[in-house]
């Protein structure tokens, strides 16, 4: 696997009249991991929703600047949306599997694009069902329905989903915020683990988690990025005053 | 007054108010059944009835009107689910959808009186449907169809807005998110709709008098052929429902047993109607397990 990453130029997101994000330039490296960092509505939300045009769903939510991936801006009018968004993984806050089996989760995709051999596709189910750490404990029963599954395991599940389909990348909102504290810590094992395979860009509201799991961060306030740095950095020595202000818990 | 006494006078208004409808419908029932029951028997069901002397049966009419129910579904159902996913999914959130949305409540609202005397201008007349089947589908669909796209939209509606992005972020298109992710979700209450409609249908009698006529030819029950006029399967022949008949014979009824004709009828349909209702559920609940591999 080729490693990809991504990056951004001048991304700017409006709901109808009001800038939700400002003229954000950012790189994704690949093989690595980016939190971004930010008080509630600082629109790190809608900037990780706009990386796989997830808000085209939004009426009235307008994108603009560029949106770079190998040598492609994504963010112009002629980009295969649907064909897009299966090299960009997403995991959401709330788990959402579907109303499916275990198995049907993971299958889903993949057969869509083009995997029908039975073989094939339990090979997919089991190769990604170990890569999300679910494989020991769902083994015996992927043909039970997924919304048996703990809260934890369900999210788990979805990102073995994302991954079924080979992404490039996988976005995450919030992943680990609805989970317990055990979940919580599986699923940044898991995080640490996929970095080998995917550029992974993660919003979070914790920022140890941001210090335990990323080698980049970005701290964003009112839709711009204030500061942008190895996660070392952002942590130990900010180079602005709000990031210093917002990591020690003045404010946010 | 004390909150505590507020609260228990409005928490018996409402037991006693919902006592008192569970007692209604119960007596609706109870009555109609306890006339009608012992009027039933096979002989009853399946015999064609007689003008003037005792002893008709409702067999034409039972007929008619489960055809007739299935001609209407087959014209609804496509219709409905179609204009119910272009709702909830395509149509653009603006005026012109909202236009579309109000007549389409308008029309669900229309007398039914109303739409059997614009099927028998236009339907039986203009379009020389005549007496019909056919023309009495079309017009049960003119007020089952808002109520079908409705259903189907609400159905759609109420899956989590998760749910489809995560279809859409594996890449899948959306009317392959429609069908397989949505669909499967909104299927118990799309289902349960169609048959309570089915119900409605199945029950109506005012705009089928104009439409599909009231009285039946002689059919002949081993005439298999669409094409002969004397074909139960024949969709352009005129016929009597089950419902249609009550009403008539109550009302010009000349044989001497009228009456117990009218109760057993009566029966027969409060019954079919809730057999539909409980037919509606248990197969939601199936089909929600089917595809959604619940156990």
């Amino acid at each position: 696997m080729t490693a990809i990453g991504m990056s951004t130029k001048n991304l700017s997101v409006y709901y109808s009249d009001k800038q939700a994000v400002k003229d954000v330039s950012l790189d994704f490296q690949a093989k690595q991991v980016t939190a971004l960092i930010g008080p509630s509505g600082c629109g790190k939300s809608t900037f990780l929703r706009s990386l796989n045009r997830m808000n085209d769903l939004i009426p009235d939510c307008k994108i603009t600047g560029e949106i770079w991936i190998r040598d492609r801006n994504i963010n112009s009018p002629d980009t295969d949306v649907v064909s897009l968004r299966q090299r960009i993984g997403m995991v959401w806050q709330r788990p959402n599997p579907f109303h499916k089996s275990i198995y049907e989760n993971i299958a889903f995709g993949p057969r869509y694009h083009g995997t029908k051999n039975k073989k094939a596709l339990d090979e997919i189910v089991e190769q990604s069902l170990r890569k999300a750490a679910l494989w020991e404990e769902t083994k015996d029963r992927l043909h039970n329905s997924a919304l048996a599954l703990s809260g934890g395991q369900q999210q788990r599940l979805c990102i073995a989903r994302s991954i079924a389909v080979k992404p490039d990348i996988i976005l995450m909102d919030e992943p680990a915020s609805a989970l317990d504290p055990v979940s919580t810590s599986k699923i940044e094992e898991l995080i640490a683990e996929l970095k080998r395979d995917f550029c992974i860009v993660i919003v979070t509201h914790n920022m140890h988690q941001a210090a335990r799991v990323s080698d980049k961060t970005a701290f964003f306030l009112t839709g711009e990025v204030v500061e942008y740095d190895l996660t070392t950095n952002i942590f130990t020595n900010p180079q602005k005053q709000e990031t210093n202000d917002y990591i020690t818990g003045r404010f946010g | 007054m004390s909150a505590k006494t507020a609260n228990k006078i409005a928490t018996s208004v409402i037991v006693a108010v919902s006592g008192l409808i569970v007692l209604v419908l119960a007596g609706l029932l109870g009555y109609i059944l306890v006339r009608g029951l012992g009027h039933i028997s096979f002989d009853f069901l399946t015999s064609a009835p007689e003008t003037i002397r005792r002893g008709g049966g409702i067999g034409p009419q039972l007929f008619n009107s489960v055809f007739l129910l299935f001609l209407t579904m087959i014209i609804t159902i496509p219709l409905g689910l179609g204009a119910g996913i272009y709702m909830s999914e395509y149509a653009p959130a603006n005026k012109v959808t909202n236009g579309i949305r109000l007549i389409v409540e308008v029309l669900s609202s229309v007398p039914s009186i109303i739409v059997g005397l614009f099927g028998l201008l236009v339907l039986v007349n203009l379009f020389g449907f005549g007496f019909s089947l056919f023309a009495g589908a079309l017009a049960l669909t003119v007020f089952n169809l808002p109520l079908m796209v409705r259903i189907t939209e609400q159905g759609l509606r109420s899956v989590p807005r998760e749910q489809k992005e995560a279809s859409l972020a594996l890449g899948l298109s959306k009317w392959k998110t429609i069908t397989s992710v949505m669909l499967p979700i909104a299927m118990p209450v799309i289902l349960t709709g169609t048959i309570l409609a089915a119900g409605r249908v199945f029950g109506e009698a005012a705009a089928l008098l104009f439409t599909a006529g009231m009285s039946s030819p002689r059919l002949d029950f081993s005439d298999w052929n669409p094409f002969s006029p004397f074909s139960p399967l024949n969709p352009f022949r005129p016929a009597e429902t089950l419902a249609v008949h009550i009403w008539k014979i109550n009302s010009e009824g000349l044989a001497p047993d009228a009456k117990e004709i009218a109760a057993g009828a009566s029966a027969v349909l409060v019954i079919t109607v809730l057999a539909f209702n409980f037919a509606a559920r248990w197969l939601g609940r199936y089909l929600y397990r089917r595809f959604t591999a619940i156990k």
